[in-house]
């Protein structure tokens, strides 16, 4: 198992975010390659490492790995934040399948057009407050545990307090009636790996800005 | 574990038939609750939401599709796929198989996800998203796929055996083919995994009509779904 796994994305969030999460919560280090012309893209896709000419890519064990979840699945697997058995994965990944639809919500918003920009923050607001966020409340409330699933950590701890994180962003009322997810956002945010990823300096990225989305417009060539 | 898996849908394939296939495919019968209104919708969120008041853990998103299997109630197309899977042996056998099975599963959908909303997209822009559509399988996922064949030269994707991989991609060639027929025509190696998987006898009983495969929607189920999802 040669080297630390290396990411290939731009320099921003986007759907390579998770990824980086996890593997600091996981406690891994990893190396970044920063895709930042057109033409570094091109490169890729015309080596045969992109799989279906997108990136998020990670090289890891051997593999160049595309495809968000795939990635996710396997470094969940390999440091076992993935359950014990099959019936606690099916319940992370019903979690993890939660998040990441609120989550896609939240991570397209800066693509918006400006007109209907507060018609998609409203609807993100009223899903956050009135599906995603009770919904895992009520599990938490439910078994009383520290951890969403079998009493653990897990990938669904970690992607579920990555939301967390963003929907304070966005406005920090929206954490206010839920006591349960406000502690695990606590108790994740004190494991010392993932203290040390959010420190300034770390690999996590900052917000989307006009100048990050004009990279990222550019390098994928959005118009 | 009791009964048969219960699928909770409307009477269309829409995110249910990628786990009707994979059922059929495992040998596995199932049975349906067709919902059929959007009273019938809003009966089940009823029944979902106070079923949380219960410490099973079940979690509910308010959404279809959602599945009863083993004492669970299991929404979240990706988490039920993946369950039936592991519980019938199509997900590989280690770490790395599976992450190759998701890497290509993940490609299908998202080809797949295409086909699906065409019926969605307003009218003017429709040929535009079929261009699209075209254009993606011939030059992306159709390559793609006929290049792991091509590597291995194996009967199946991964590890030279039957798994969700090749189920969802065979599944994915229908459609195609419903689309447009020749964009099927430069791959060899995908139509052989077509015919291959589609003489498996299991995956052959689903195919013959009457089963409980459902056909394209129409007009007339578009306009069903949109009463009943509220859309």
């Amino acid at each position: 198992m040669a080297g630390k796994p290396k990411l290939h994305y731009f320099n921003g969030r986007g759907r390579m975010e998770c990824i980086r999460w996890l593997l600091a919560a996981a406690g891994v280090e990893f190396e970044e390659k920063f895709i930042e012309q057109p033409e570094d893209l091109d490169k890729l896709r015309n080596d045969g490492s992109l799989m279906f000419q997108q990136v998020p890519m990670v090289e890891i064990d051997g593999m160049k790995l595309v495809q968000t979840r795939a990635i996710l699945n396997y470094i969940a697997t390999k440091y076992n934040l993935y359950g014990k058995d099959m019936k606690e994965r099916a319940l992370i990944d019903m979690y993890s399948e939660g998040v990441e639809d609120l989550g896609e919500m939240i991570m397209h918003l800066p693509l918006c057009p400006p007109d209907q920009k507060d018609a998609k923050i409203a609807q993100i607001k009223e899903r956050t407050t009135n599906r995603y966020f009770p919904a895992f409340e009520k599990v938490l409330k439910n078994h009383g545990q520290d951890y969403l699933v079998g009493n653990k950590l897990s990938k669904a701890d970690i992607h579920l307090v990555e939301l967390v994180y963003y929907v304070e962003e966005m406005d920090p009322s929206l954490l206010a009636n839920f006591p349960l997810l406000k502690g695990l956002k606590a108790r994740v945010s004190s494991l010392p790996a993932v203290k040390k990823f959010l420190q300034p300096g770390s690999q996590r990225k900052p917000p989307m800005d006009e100048k990050n989305l004009e990279e990222a417009k550019r390098i994928f060539r959005i118009k | 574990m009791a009964g048969k898996p219960k699928l909770h849908y409307f009477d269309a394939r829409g995110r249910m038939e990628a786990i009707r296939w994979l059922l059929a495919a495992a040998g596995v019968e199932f049975e349906e609750k067709l919902i059929e209104s959007s009273e019938d919708l809003d009966k089940l969120r009823y029944v979902l939401s106070s079923f949380l008041l219960s410490k099973d853990g079940s979690l509910v998103f308010q959404q279809v599709p959602m599945v009863e299997i083993d004492g669970m109630k299991l929404v979240q197309t990706r988490a039920i796929l993946n369950y039936i899977a592991t519980k019938y042996d199509l997900y590989g056998k280690d770490m790395k198989e599976r992450a190759l099975i998701d890497m290509y599963t993940e490609g299908v959908a998202d080809l797949g996800e295409m086909i699906m909303l065409l019926p969605l997209c307003p009218p003017d822009q429709k040929n535009t998203k079929l261009t699209l559509i075209q254009e993606r399988a011939t030059n992306r996922y159709l390559p793609a796929f006929e290049n792991v064949l091509k590597s291995h030269r194996q009967d199946y994707l991964v590890g030279n055996k039957l798994s969700k991989a090749d189920i969802h991609l065979v599944e994915l060639l229908y459609y195609v083919e419903e689309l447009d027929p020749s964009l099927l025509a430069n791959f060899p190696l995908l139509k052989g995994l077509k015919t291959r998987v589609s003489n498996l006898p299991a995956v052959k009983k689903f195919l013959q009509p009457g089963s409980q495969r459902k056909l394209p929607g129409g007009e007339k189920s578009l306009e069903r779904a949109r009463k009943i999802f509220k859309f």
